[in-house]
């Protein structure tokens, strides 16, 4: 088991944003999280990488807790992931960007950065070196001195998974990726999804509210509506599901 | 008329032409810092310059030295601190009692900079406790606690009788000397420019960019806060301490909200998140306080106006979030093409 969690809820004042959430994620897994708006999808992600505590349960990677971890230091352990807004660094350049979710793997400490000794050349040209190499595998090296707010919108999601990437996650949690692209493009993006999953031997969790894309390829799906989680299995299943249809599209509706 | 009038754009293009020789020319910095620290040592020796303008100048490097570490906090990691005369406050005074308390007075010429040392170090503790708070608020909330720290250190040092008490110390020592202002100088701007551009200043750069986006890609935020306020009020304390030891004079009423306010002045008129925007600024803002003594209170209404319309016109300041490529490490400028260069001839020897 990869990724667990038990029983996580969590309220905001007296609302309770997500109840009893469990999860089993299994390693190289694609499990899908859908809902409608203000289900509790991205309270989940909030949850699982320590933007929130939870009030209550307990999210284990690899038979480690998170809850009550800092942010940083459960990207650090492998849970990256990407916002449903884009939120780039957006002054820096793309190579900034990148490099900056390269943090933890740099090695001098302070008085090495002050003086530029030691350890720091070294370890600065390999920082460059690793962020250029991956900005490569993301086609976006020509970039890489671009202010990343520059960037059309298509390239600012991508790099926001090749930052993501940087942190060498083994989870990566994709909020939303195909909000504001066309759906002519949703098909490359299912593809580059699928492709970094293989490329970077990912686990993936992944909201959306694009059902093709969901539905294509994802192998789990769990549905979320305020806050409980009302269904759960292969998307064929859900497809047909009577809760489901009912929290999408009212009763007696057909997806 | 004169048909031949020059085409402004063709002025602009020498302009920006000269500027670009002189940037290309990194090798003239090194020669020109040798050539001033040479000078710093000749000009009280023979009395090159008259006094007034050394003292100037004095002040012009002191004041540099403030800027920059203020704008490690409020350009580079995009907190507004109010307090840095605080900060300056505890460097001056640690200093000014160490130099007449406890080194003997045989000494105290040559343990200067370790007691300009011992004056940032202590002023770099202080700041340690300012960054606690920071952890868990920002923006105008923390603002508000560098104002009050402000006012707590001037309020501790005026119940201190130890401390001189609101009558300050006199006569201290005249040990701040030009080629010492000159080192100190050098010394923060590079090391401020070293931490900058390095793994630690790109995390303070995603804290102003986006505190939660940098937390969620790895960034140890508090480490980096931590330092960043170290390494700005260390060198506040060294500006404090030199400052003390030229104006021979210091109390409580020298380092209040106004002082700090004179700091923040000069880092929005130089540019934030930019180290040659802050030796600009305070160049001119040091000099033109002086060169506006004639007009005596009107300087004073003169020099906010400037502010006002700088920020109307030009927020960021002169050079606001550009760099001058002196102040630019060579291998950053150059990251992408080794980079790329590598990877056309990979049989190549590195080097």
């Amino acid at each position: 088991m990869l990724l667990q969690a038990k029983g996580v809820t969590h309220y905001f004042g007296g609302l309770c944003a997500v109840s009893d959430f469990n999860l089993d994620l299994e390693e190289g897994e694609l499990v899908g999280v859908i809902g409608p708006n203000g289900a509790g999808k991205t309270t989940v992600f909030n949850l699982i990488t320590g933007v929130y505590k939870a009030t209550k349960g307990s999210i284990l990677l690899e038979n480690i807790e998170l809850v009550g971890k800092r942010s940083n230091q459960i990207t650090s352990m492998g849970i990256a992931r990407t916002f449903q807004n884009i939120r780039l660094f957006r002054e820096l350049s793309v190579l900034d960007n990148v490099r900056i979710a390269a943090f933890n793997q740099v090695h001098y400490n302070p008085i090495e950065a002050l003086f530029h000794l030691g350890r720091f050349s070294k370890e600065e040209q390999r920082n460059i070196g690793s962020a250029l190499d991956l900005l490569a595998v993301f086609k976006m090296e020509d970039y890489a001195d671009e202010t990343s707010k520059n960037l059309p919108y298509g390239l600012q999601r991508r790099l926001e998974i090749a930052r993501a990437m940087a942190t060498r996650p083994k989870v990566l949690l994709l909020d939303e990726p195909a909000a504001g692209i066309n759906p002519n493009e949703i098909v490359k993006l299912m593809e580059f999804i699928q492709w970094i999953r293989k490329e970077f031997a990912l686990t993936i969790i992944l909201i959306e509210h694009q059902m093709r894309l969901v539905m294509t390829i994802c192998e789990r799906i769990k549905v979320l509506d305020f806050g409980a989680t009302i269904a759960e299995g292969v998307p064929t299943e859900i497809q047909k599901n009577p809760k489901v249809l009912e929290a999408y599209l009212g009763e007696g509706g057909d997806l | 008329m004169s048909t031949q009038a020059v085409h402004p754009s063709n002025w602009r293009k020498r302009i920006s032409e000269g500027w670009e020789a002189i940037a290309r020319r990194r090798w003239l910095m090194p020669v020109i810092l040798a050539i001033g620290f040479l000078l710093s040592f000749l000009i009280p020796q023979f009395n090159l310059i008259n006094p007034y303008i050394q003292l100037i100048v004095m002040y012009i490097g002191i004041n540099i030295i403030l800027t920059t570490s203020l704008n490690l906090i409020n350009g580079y990691m995009g907190e507004f601190s109010v307090g840095h005369a605080g900060f300056m406050a505890v460097g001056a005074y640690i200093s000014a009692l160490l130099t007449m308390n406890v080194i003997p007075t045989n000494l105290s010429v040559m343990l200067f900079p370790v007691t300009v040392i011992l004056g940032g170090i202590g002023a770099a503790l202080i700041g340690l406790l300012v960054a606690i708070p920071s952890f868990k608020t920002r923006g105008d909330y923390l603002a508000i606690v560098t104002l009050a720290f402000n006012m707590i250190v001037k309020s501790v040092i005026e119940n201190i009788d130890a401390f001189g008490g609101p009558r300050g110390i006199p006569g201290i020592d005249k040990l701040t000397t030009l080629p010492w202002v000159f080192f100190w100088t050098v010394l923060a701007v590079w090391m401020i420019r070293n931490f900058v551009y390095s793994n630690y200043g790109r995390g303070v750069l995603s804290i102003r960019e986006d505190e939660i986006a940098s937390d969620l890609m790895s960034v140890n935020t508090r480490q980096v806060k931590m330092l960043a306020f170290m390494i700005s009020s260390f060198f506040a304390g060294v500006a404090g301490a030199l400052f003390a030891h030229l104006l021979q004079f210091i109390s409580p009423r020298v380092f209040d909200i106004l002082k700090s306010t004179d700091i923040l002045i000069m880092v929005y008129l130089g540019g934030i998140g930019s180290i040659a925007g802050s030796v600009l600024g305070a160049t001119i803002f040091t000099i033109l306080l002086e060169v506006l003594r004639p007009l005596g209170y009107f300087r004073f209404v003169l020099m906010p106006l400037l502010l006002i319309f700088l920020m109307l016109y030009r927020p960021q300041g002169i050079l606001g979030l550009r760099e001058f490529r002196w102040f630019i490490p060579g291998y950053e400028l150059l990251a992408s093409k080794i980079w790329r260069q590598k990877k056309e001839a990979p049989d190549a020897p590195a080097g």
